[in-house]
C-alpha cells in the first residue's frame, strides 16, 4: 500500500479532507503531527491547507520551523514526492523548498470559488497523470494566494486560464526543478467527488499517488 | 517632508499575533523574549516646509483614516 | 474611516465611564436600586464590590433575559428527537444511528456597531464555543447580517468591516460559513444586526454538559490569557495604580484570535474523546462569573475559586475585573482530580494555556479568593436563578391600525422590465456572492448545496443522511404584523429545508428588538414569540434554543422587530440529485406550487423598492397549506423529479423566476392573469423546473400533498418574458444577470 503522510500543524484545517481524498485516489493516507521527526515508511508527504499558526506574521513563517520540516526537507532531497496545498504551498516557499513567496490577492479579499486551470507542464508529481493543455475546474480558497518569484526559477505546472488573484505568470501550481516538490494554491482535494461539484482534482491526486508508489523500492 | 506614523495597538487590547510570535521565538531558542507586540508603521512624503503644519496635518490623517481609535493609538514623527 | 460615535449602548447596562462622587457603586455597575436590594436580601448583608460586579454582569439583560424569559416559556421545546433543549449552551437533537447535531444562534449587534471587524469576528468565536462546549465538532456557520442603506458611508464601513471580520475569523479557525442572508434597511443604520448560527456534529456518546460534577472535581481554565476585554477603560474598580492618562471613554474592545480558538477546539475534542472531562462550559458574556456559577448551579454544588491562579495577560487586574472580563477563547473544564495531569498534558500538546483555578465543594456556595483574601461568597445558583424577571408593560402601538390601512393601492402596473431590474438591483435581493465568496464554504467536503441557493444541504460522511439548514429573517414584514410575520418566517424556513428534501426537525431563534422599556416594543416581542410558537406547534418542530437582543435603538428610533430563525432539517437518505437553482434547461416546464391568487402587496419588496412604501397588512399564513407545500417539496426533491426548486419570497414570482434564469443562463416565458401576481410575496409557494415528460407525475405529487400546482411557463431562449393582460415585458438574461451580480459590488467599490 502506498503510504502518504499528511502533516497537521497547529491551525491546519484541511488535513482530514486531504486524507479522505488521497484515499479516493488510491493511497493509504495518515496524519503526521508537526512535531514528529520520524517519517520512516512514508512514500510521500502532503502539507495540507489551513491557517497554520493563524497565518500570523506571514503565512507559513512559523510552521516552517516545526520539527517535522527537517524530515520533509530530507525526503524532498531524496527525490520523494512532496506536495503543498494552499497553506502547504506557502509553508514550502517559506522553508525554501520551493522558490518564491505569497502576497495578498490583488483585490485584497479572500476568494472562495471554482477556478479553471490549465496543465502546462506534466513533468511534476502533481501533473504527471494529466494531458498537457487539459483544463480542470478546481476551487480556489485563499487570501494570500498570489505567488511572486523575483528569481524567475519556478517551474509553473498549472496556470489559471484567467487571472483571479494576480499570481505571477498566472501560476496556480509551481514545482522545483526536479519536479518532485510541488505547491498548488487551489484545492484539488475539494474537486474529487461529483456530488460536491467536480472531480477534476482526482487526476492530479492520482498522479501524486502514482509518483509515491513508484519511489518505493 | 518625510513623516513616519507608528500605529500602535492600545495596551489594553489583545494582540494575538504578538503572543503567537513571542511563543514561536521562544520555541526557536530565544528564551529571553518576554513579550512581543506587532504593530504597523506608515511612511509618508508630504509637501510643505513647516514641520508643525505637516505634523498637524498628518495627525488629522491619523484621526480620519490611518488609525482606528477604538483599537489603536498613533505617534507621528516628522524627520528633520 | 469615520470614528464611531460616543453614543454607545450596552445591553448589559454596564456604564463604562463612572464619575467619582455620590453615585453608588451598584448604579455605576448598572444595577437598579431594587436589584441591589435583592442582592442584599439574598446575601443577608451588603455585598462586597466583587460580588456586586458578579451580579451586575449575570443580571444584565444579555445574560439573564430578565425582560424576555417570561415570554419565551411560550415556545414548544419538546419532541422525541430532542436530546437537549433550551437552557444548556446549545440545543441538541438526535439524528438517528448514533449521531447528534448541536445548534445555536447568537447576536453580536452592539460590538459590531463599536468595531465592526472585531465585533462580528468575536461573534463567530462565541457561537463556535457554544457548540463545541457540548462535545460537538463545529462543522458549519451561517451569518444573518443587516445594515442601513449602502449609500451612506458609515453603513458601507460597518457592512464591509463585519463581512471581513466574519471571513477572517471563520476562515482562520477552519469552520466553513455555508449560508446566510444580508439585508439593508434604514432602521438598521444606527443598529447593525449580526446574528450567527453554528451547527456541530458528534456521536451520542460524545455529548458533554455544562455541569461542575461532584465535590472534589477540579476546575481548569483553558485557553487565552485573561485581560480587560469588554471592561470599560476607566473601570470603577481599577486599582489605584491605573494610569489615569491612558484611560479612555471607550471600553476595551474584545479582539478575536481564531488560531487560539482552533487549538482550543482540537484540545477540547481530544479531551472529550478520551473521556477526560466531567463537564465543560465556555466563557462568553459574564466570563468567569458565569463559567463558575452556572455549572455549579446545574450540579447543585458549590465551588472554591482562586483568582490568583488565573493566567492573565495584564498585571494588576482587580478581582472584579477578573470576574467580569470577556476575554475571548476561554473554556472552563471540570475534571476528576485523577485526570488533571492528563488534561494539562493535552492542553500543552495543543499549545493551549491552562490553569487550575478551583475545586467543587458540597453545599451551594461559590467562594472566590484572591490569595488568602475572600473577595466574594455567594449562593452559586442565585446568580442565574434569582435574576429578576420583569413583566414589562406591553401595549399595542396606536399606529398599527393606521399602518394597516395605509395601502399603496396601485391600480395600474408600473413598467415591468424596469421594475424587475430595480428589484434585482436591490442589495437585499441581489446576489450576495460578494459576501459569501469571502467565506470558505467548501472546507470539510460536506457542502452539497451551498450559498446561492435556498437552503444549505450538508452531507454527513459515513452515513446516508443529509442535513438541510435555512436561516430566514424579515424585519419589514414583522413591523407590519409581528405575529403573522414571525409565523411566516418559520414556515419559510421549513419550506426551504423541505426544498432540499429534508423534514424540518428543530428551530433556533434570534430575536432582535428595540427598547424593551417601551410598551410597543414589548408588544412586538410578545406577538413575535406568539407567531413563532404557533407555527412551530403547527409544524411539530421544537425550539431548541435562542437568543434575545434588546436595546437596538438609536436616538429613540427602534429597529423593526427582527426575528431571525434557523431551521434544521433531516433527509435520510439525502437526495442523490439535490435540486439547485442552476439546472433549468431549454424546454423545461416552469411550475408554480401554491395558490396563484396572490395579490396582496403589503410588506413586499416591490412596494418598498419601487415606491418607498411600507404599509398595509400582510396576509396570514395557512398552516394546512404550509404542511402541504412541505410534503410536496420533500417528495419532489427526494424523487429527483425537479432539477430546480426555488421558493418565492422577497420580490415575489418575478424575482424568483429571474433568479433561476440567471443561475441557469436560460430565458423563460410565462403568463400571469394579474400584474400583482408578479410581486406578491404570499407564503407557501415555490417554483419548479422539470422535463415536460414528468408533468403527470409532478401533478400527482401536488395532488397527493394537497397543494395546487400548475404550469405557468416554459424555459427557453435568452430573455425573461412576462405576458400580462394586454402587455408583454421582456428583459434579457444577460442584463438581468449583470444587474443582479453587480448590485452589491458596485455600491461598496
Amino acid at each position: 500500500m502506498t503510504r502518504i503522510g499528511v502533516v497537521t500543524f497547529p491551525g491546519s484545517n484541511c488535513e482530514h479532507d486531504t486524507v479522505h481524498t488521497l484515499g479516493l485516489a488510491g493511497a493509504d493516507a495518515e496524519l503526521v503531527w508537526h512535531r514528529d521527526t520520524d517519517l520512516a515508511g512514508l512514500d510521500g508527504v502532503v502539507l495540507p491547507g489551513g491557517f497554520a499558526h493563524g497565518d500570523y506574521l506571514r503565512p507559513g513563517a512559523i510552521a516552517r520551523f516545526s520539527p517535522v520540516m527537517g524530515e520533509v526537507a530530507r525526503l524532498a532531497d531524496e527525490g520523494r514526492p512532496v506536495l503543498g496545498i494552499c497553506n502547504g504551498f506557502q509553508i514550502l516557499c517559506e522553508a525554501g523548498l520551493l522558490p518564491g513567496a505569497h502576497i495578498a490577492n490583488r483585490d485584497l479579499a479572500f476568494i472562495c470559488r471554482p477556478v479553471e486551470v490549465e496543465v502546462v507542464d506534466t513533468g511534476s508529481v502533481l501533473t504527471r497523470a494529466a494531458e498537457p493543455g487539459r483544463r480542470l475546474r478546481i476551487p480556489l480558497n485563499s487570501y494570500e494566494g498570489a505567488w511572486v518569484d523575483p528569481t524567475g526559477e519556478g517551474r509553473v505546472v498549472l496556470r489559471y486560464t484567467d487571472d483571479p488573484n494576480g499570481s505571477q505568470d498566472q501560476a496556480a501550481a509551481v514545482a522545483n526543478q526536479e519536479g518532485n516538490v510541488v505547491g498548488v494554491m487551489p484545492h484539488p482535494e475539494r474537486a474529487s467527488e461529483p456530488i460536491l461539484g467536480s472531480d477534476d482534482g482526482l487526476v492530479l491526486l492520482r498522479g501524486f499517488v502514482e509518483a509515491c508508489r513508484e519511489v518505493k523500492v | 517632508m518625510k513623516v513616519t506614523v507608528n500605529i500602535v495597538r492600545r495596551p489594553d487590547i489583545a494582540d494575538p499575533q504578538g503572543a503567537t510570535v513571542a511563543r514561536a521565538l521562544r520555541d526557536l531558542g530565544h528564551g529571553a523574549v518576554r513579550s512581543v507586540r506587532v504593530d504597523r508603521s506608515i511612511h509618508l512624503e508630504v509637501d510643505g516646509d513647516d514641520p508643525d503644519q505637516v505634523r498637524a496635518e498628518v495627525v488629522r490623517m491619523c484621526e480620519e483614516l490611518l488609525a482606528n481609535p477604538v483599537l489603536e493609538d498613533f505617534e507621528v514623527v516628522v524627520e528633520g | 474611516m469615520t470614528a464611531p460615535t460616543d453614543d454607545l449602548k450596552f445591553e448589559d447596562a454596564y456604564v463604562p465611564e463612572p464619575e467619582p462622587g455620590p453615585e453608588p457603586l451598584h448604579r455605576r455597575l448598572g444595577l437598579t436600586d431594587d436589584e441591589y436590594r435583592s442582592v442584599c436580601r439574598i446575601l443577608g448583608r451588603e455585598p462586597r464590590p466583587a460580588e456586586l460586579a458578579m451580579y451586575s454582569v449575570m443580571w444584565s439583560e444579555h445574560c439573564s433575559y430578565k425582560s424576555s424569559r417570561p415570554f419565551l416559556d411560550r415556545f414548544p421545546t419538546e419532541a422525541p428527537w430532542v436530546v437537549v433543549g433550551p437552557g444548556e449552551n446549545a440545543g441538541v437533537i438526535d439524528l438517528g444511528d448514533g449521531w447528534l447535531a448541536a445548534l445555536r444562534i447568537e447576536s453580536h449587534n452592539h460590538p459590531t456597531f463599536v468595531e465592526p471587524f472585531q465585533g462580528a469576528a468575536t461573534g463567530i468565536g462565541g457561537i463556535l464555543r457554544d457548540v463545541f462546549t457540548m462535545g460537538a465538532r463545529p462543522v458549519a456557520l451561517w451569518d444573518q447580517i443587516r445594515f442601513g442603506p449602502l449609500d451612506q458611508p458609515r453603513n458601507r464601513y460597518l457592512f464591509t468591516g463585519a463581512v471581513s471580520g466574519i471571513a477572517w475569523y471563520g476562515n482562520a479557525v477552519g469552520v466553513p460559513t455555508v449560508g446566510g442572508e444580508v439585508a439593508f434597511e434604514e432602521c438598521y443604520s444606527g443598529n447593525p444586526l449580526v446574528n450567527v448560527m453554528c451547527l456541530g456534529l458528534m456521536r451520542s456518546d460524545e455529548l458533554v454538559l455544562g455541569t461542575a460534577g461532584r465535590p472534589g472535581t477540579v476546575a481548569v481554565l483553558l485557553g487565552a490569557a485573561t485581560g480587560r476585554d469588554g471592561i470599560g477603560g476607566a473601570s470603577v474598580l481599577a486599582s489605584a495604580s491605573f494610569d489615569e492618562s491612558s484611560t479612555t471613554k471607550r471600553p476595551s474592545v474584545q479582539v478575536g484570535d481564531p488560531f487560539e480558538e482552533k487549538k482550543l477546539i482540537e484540545a477540547c475534542l481530544e479531551l472529550y474523546r478520551r473521556g477526560l472531562v466531567v463537564g465543560i462550559q465556555d466563557l462568553g458574556a459574564a466570563g468567569l462569573s458565569c463559567a463558575t456559577s452556572e455549572p455549579a448551579a446545574r450540579a447543585g454544588v458549590g465551588m472554591e475559586v482562586h483568582l490568583e491562579a488565573v493566567h492573565v495577560r495584564e498585571p494588576g487586574m482587580t478581582a472584579a475585573e477578573l470576574l467580569m472580563s470577556e476575554s475571548q477563547e476561554r473554556m472552563m473544564a471540570f475534571v476528576d482530580p485523577d485526570h488533571v495531569d492528563q488534561v494539562l498534558a493535552v492542553a500543552e500538546r495543543w499549545e493551549v494555556d491552562a490553569s487550575v483555578v478551583g475545586t467543587v465543594r458540597a453545599g451551594g456556595t461559590l467562594s472566590v479568593y484572591e490569595g488568602d483574601e475572600l473577595v466574594a461568597e455567594v449562593p452559586a445558583a442565585s446568580l442565574s436563578e434569582d435574576a429578576p424577571r420583569y413583566r414589562r408593560e406591553l401595549g399595542e402601538p396606536g399606529w398599527m391600525e393606521d399602518l394597516w390601512s395605509n395601502t399603496l393601492g396601485l391600480v395600474a402596473p408600473p413598467d415591468t422590465s424596469k421594475t424587475l431590474l430595480l428589484l434585482l438591483d436591490d442589495p437585499s435581493i441581489a446576489s450576495a456572492a460578494w459576501v459569501y465568496e469571502q467565506y470558505d464554504h467548501m472546507l470539510f467536503l460536506n457542502t452539497v448545496v451551498g450559498p446561492g441557493h435556498d437552503g444549505t444541504l450538508l452531507r454527513v460522511k459515513g452515513t446516508t443522511k443529509g442535513l438541510a439548514v435555512s436561516t430566514d429573517g424579515n424585519g419589514r414584514l414583522c413591523y407590519l404584523d409581528p405575529r403573522r410575520g414571525a409565523a411566516r418566517l418559520v414556515y419559510e424556513a421549513a419550506l426551504n429545508v423541505a426544498l432540499c428534501g429534508a423534514r424540518p426537525r428543530a428551530v433556533v431563534d434570534n430575536l432582535n428588538f428595540g427598547n424593551p422599556e417601551k410598551p410597543e416594543v414589548m408588544w412586538q416581542f410578545r406577538e413575535t414569540v406568539e407567531g413563532i410558537a404557533e407555527a412551530c406547534e403547527a409544524l411539530g418542530v421544537p425550539v431548541v434554543g435562542g437568543n434575545v437582543s434588546f436595546y437596538n435603538e438609536t436616538d429613540g428610533q427602534d429597529i423593526y422587530p427582527t426575528p431571525v430563525v434557523g431551521m434544521l432539517g433531516l433527509a435520510d437518505p439525502m437526495p442523490t440529485s439535490p435540486p439547485r437553482l442552476d439546472r433549468a434547461a431549454d424546454g423545461m416546464d416552469l411550475w408554480l406550487f401554491g395558490p396563484e391568487w396572490a395579490i396582496n402587496l403589503a410588506g413586499s419588496a416591490f412596494e418598498q423598492v419601487a415606491f418607498g412604501h411600507v404599509g398595509g397588512r400582510p396576509v396570514a399564513p395557512d398552516p394546512t397549506l404550509a404542511a402541504a407545500a412541505i410534503d410536496a417539496a420533500v417528495t419532489l426533491a427526494a424523487d429527483g423529479l425537479a432539477p430546480v426548486l426555488h421558493d418565492i419570497s422577497d420580490g415575489g414570482l418575478a424575482v424568483a423566476v429571474a433568479e433561476i434564469c440567471i443561475a441557469s443562463d436560460i430565458g423563460v416565458s410565462l403568463r400571469v392573469s394579474d400584474w400583482r401576481h408578479l410581486y406578491a410575496e404570499d407564503p407557501h409557494r415555490f417554483l419548479a423546473a422539470a422535463a415536460p415528460e414528468d408533468a403527470e407525475r409532478i401533478a400527482e405529487v401536488a395532488a397527493d400533498a394537497g397543494i395546487p400546482a400548475r404550469r405557468i411557463g416554459r424555459f427557453e431562449g435568452i430573455d425573461i418574458v412576462f405576458e400580462l393582460p394586454g402587455a408583454v415585458a421582456s428583459v434579457d438574461v444577460e442584463t438581468a444577470a449583470r444587474t443582479y451580480r453587480e448590485a452589491i459590488p458596485r455600491r461598496v467599490g
